[in-house]
């Protein structure tokens, strides 16, 4: 399932990152990679964007990005 | 003393007295995790900043006493990752490999590691070991880490990495000692650890700069990189650090639930937002006016002690008031930074633009570019020097070129004059103030413009592929003091230093303009004819200033762009009031008591300047101006780019004279666009 399908307040696994470019990148080394567990923190105000956390701290990204992010519970 | 047993006698001796083979350190670390404490802690106040060539990366520097050896040490920007995505990623890269100028490869890395966010932090470390330069960890934040229960073995991540770690409390000076020991030796013994996720994703021992370059041009290669260097530190993270999972909810996540809430988030903000306005708008006032009449002082003190001439009144007219003119932006650009810094340093900034971003994507900008924009409104000098927060140079340079569409405060004696003279009193719905709603108006069409140009440009010339917001959420800190008013005064002083020598040439020029050539001498009262001897004595001054204005070549200029003006219903006089206001807005004011022979000191609210302004005739006897002059007149000034202080500023952020003119030339256009539609279309509806 995608990351932005996953509750709020859930944790899951990421088990890959789809597609090749600058975003996917960066995700990957701000740590999104597949094995680690990320948790949906919130939603912004307006809906977008969303924050979630992994290995201790907390990254926030566009639903657009977060689309690129495939987990399993 | 300890450090120096290191050093074999003949380097240190080499290390002082020949600059190439100084020792070399460079500090590298992620964005928030302290390397600014600790850069200050080694160097104290020996440290300069600039500019690194052609970019407008800030470059830090500082000499680090190690015993008698003086340590050149370079503060990289704060990276989060070395893959030459970045301008900031690029000149680190550069740093490393040794190919800025006058900067030979670092000897060893310092790599400041926050123990509260280790396995993101430790990435950085991975990838600085791949550059064949020794790495030494300063491991900060270790209280910070103690407090959310994570133990750290620090000699276990060290035999693991297989390089020294050393645990540091920069703002107490501890463990600064053991640091420059392991560092010199670090530099001294120049052992690079072989670590497994080399071998595990099919690389060369040792990286060399050609490998980085091929490996980026292969993505799915660099993507298989960056996920076993990672799989390496889960492994060395799982065996180093004890962490006992706690359900607790951590002081950020408390403090972050009401400023990023709903509703009571967008109420801080806004709250915030004001507060910052009304500082730079308001409290630097009073500061603002000292500065200006202590430069009027100054002048009158040069000019009564120098004899009179061309070179007095270059020293006075040109130069001291040149100078202060722009000095008096100091108060507002200080207080700024103050802001921002403080809103960085506690974590907010990435909060407000986490807020924002949604809005500020619809027109193509990103969440970080409302507090330019806002700063903007007080001076767009500050809110231009503000938009070094945004990363992306599209998105930056996008936010550099609307800015000046906010109307600054250098508008608002202009407005004040347009509608004390031509709108007082009058009121709309009977309610409402004409001046509130046309003062409102002219905001409004500031703001709307911007949107547009914005949203134009970011679809045509800044044309990019939507900017990763991708962006950590740093934990809330209290701000560092020492840091952040280091911050402020730095970037003062760059502003000043930069700044200063373009704003200094051209307020030259313009005093040249107004000054050259010379009217005869006054005195002979033939030169001015059909008035009276009596009214000839009594305006005499003021009629002198006036009629130099009208011989110079200012005037001269006045009446060359009469023509193109015209269809603006403006004359040569207001002509001349334009040209000289191209230095800065408000000194159309001064310049239209002059030519309207009010004297020098009027200001907005004068009542003779007034009177003045509404009994000037064309030479036919009709007015020169109507209230739809003035509203034209008012619409030109929203949009044009009349501010040397601005260009100077955005030559000196864009690092681009093509884009600084550009950007003199498309808004000024449009100022002209709009005042013509507004003047021909007033006439037309019989205005």
């Amino acid at each position: 399932m995608i990351l932005t399908n996953l509750p709020i307040g859930e944790t899951a696994k990421v088990v890959s990152i789809k597609g090749n470019n600058s975003v996917t990148k960066r995700l990957m080394e701000m740590g999104v990679v597949p094995g680690v567990a990320v948790k949906i923190v919130k939603t912004a105000p307006f809906g977008d964007p969303i924050e979630i956390r992994l290995r201790g701290y907390s990254l926030a990204m566009r639903k657009s990005e977060a689309e690129a992010i495939e987990v399993s519970e | 003393m300890k450090t120096l047993e290191i050093q074999s006698p003949g380097t240190e001796k080499s290390a002082i007295q020949n600059p190439q083979s100084q020792i070399v350190i460079a500090l590298a670390g992620n964005p928030n995790a302290g390397k600014t404490t600790l850069f200050n802690a080694l160097t104290g106040l020996k440290q300069k900043v600039a500019n690194y060539p052609g970019v407008t990366v800030e470059r830090r520097e500082g000499v680090w006493k190690l015993g008698e050896n003086a340590v050149r040490l370079i503060d990289l920007p704060g990276l989060y990752s070395l893959d030459v995505t970045s301008i900031d990623e690029e000149i680190a890269h550069d740093v490393l490999t040794g190919k800025v100028a006058g900067l030979p490869k670092p000897d060893a890395v310092i790599a400041v590691v926050d123990a509260t966010n280790l396995e993101r932090n430790l990435y950085l470390v991975t990838q600085l070991l791949e550059y064949n330069i020794p790495v030494v960890i300063a491991l900060t934040m270790i209280d910070l880490a103690e407090k959310q229960s994570l133990e750290i073995d620090t000699d276990k991540l060290s035999s693991l990495l297989q390089i020294p770690v050393v645990a540091v409390k920069a703002a107490q000076k501890q463990g600064i000692e053991e640091l420059a020991e392991k560092t010199l030796r670090a530099a001294e013994v120049h052992q690079i650890p072989r670590l497994p996720w080399l071998t595990e994703a099919e690389f060369l021992e040792t990286v060399t700069e050609e490998d980085i370059h091929l490996s980026l041009s292969d993505d799915a290669g660099a993507n298989r990189k960056i996920f076993a260097r990672y799989n390496f530190i889960s492994d060395v993270y799982q065996e180093a650090v004890k962490a006992v999972e706690t359900t607790e909810r951590s002081v950020s996540e408390k403090i972050d639930s009401v400023l990023t809430h709903k509703f009571f988030g967008l109420v801080i903000l806004v709250a915030i937002l004001l507060l910052v306005f009304q500082t730079i708008f308001s409290w630097a006032e009073l500061p603002m006016n000292l500065l200006e009449s202590g430069f009027g002082a100054l002048g009158e003190f040069a000019k009564a002690q120098m004899p009179e001439g061309v070179l007095t009144d270059l020293v006075t007219d040109g130069i001291i008031a040149g100078v202060g003119g722009v000095l008096v932006f100091l108060p507002q650009i200080l207080l700024l930074f103050l802001f921002i810094s403080i809103l960085e340093d506690t974590g907010y900034m990435s909060r407000a633009a986490f807020l924002l971003d949604k809005i500020m994507s619809k027109f193509g900008l990103h969440g970080k570019a409302f507090l330019p924009l806002m700063s903007s409104f007080a001076c767009a000098i500050p809110g231009i020097m503000a938009a070094r927060t945004i990363e992306n140079p599209k998105d930056r340079l996008a936010t550099i070129l609307i800015a000046p569409f906010m109307s600054c405060s250098a508008r608002l004696p202009v407005y004040t004059l347009m509608i004390a003279t031509f709108f007082a009193g009058q009121t709309v719905f009977g309610v409402l103030s004409l001046g509130a709603v046309l003062m409102l108006a002219m905001y409004a069409l500031g703001i709307i413009v911007a949107i547009v140009v914005a949203f134009i440009l970011k679809r045509t010339l800044l044309k990019s592929p939507p900017p990763p917001f991708v962006m950590e959420l740093p934990p809330y800190r209290l701000p560092n003091l020492r840091n952040v008013f280091q911050n402020m005064f730095q970037r003062a002083g760059l502003f000043v230093k930069r700044a200063g020598t373009v704003i200094l040439a051209i307020s030259i020029l313009l005093w040249a303009l107004t000054y050259f050539p010379r009217a005869e001498v006054p005195g002979s009262k033939s030169q001015v004819p059909g008035q009276t001897e009596v009214s000839v004595n009594d305006e005499q001054p003021a009629t002198n200033e006036a009629a130099q204005i009208q011989n110079s070549y200012a005037g001269k200029l006045g009446h060359l762009i009469e023509p193109v003006i015209k269809p603006l219903g403006f004359d040569w006089k207001i002509g001349v009031a334009l040209i000289a206001s191209f230095a800065a807005r408000e000194v159309l004011v001064s310049t239209l008591s002059i030519i309207y022979n009010v004297g020098k000191d009027a200001d907005a609210e004068s009542d003779t300047l007034k009177e003045a302004i509404r009994d000037a005739k064309n030479d036919d006897g009709s007015p020169v101006w109507t209230p739809l002059t003035a509203l034209t007149l008012m619409v030109f000034f929203v949009l044009a780019m009349q501010c040397m202080s601005t260009v100077a500023i955005v030559r000196r952020e864009t690092n681009s004279w093509a884009w600084t003119l550009f950007m003199v030339g498309y808004m000024t256009g449009l100022a002209y666009l709009a005042s013509f539609i507004t003047y021909q279309g007033g006439k037309l509806l019989g205005f």
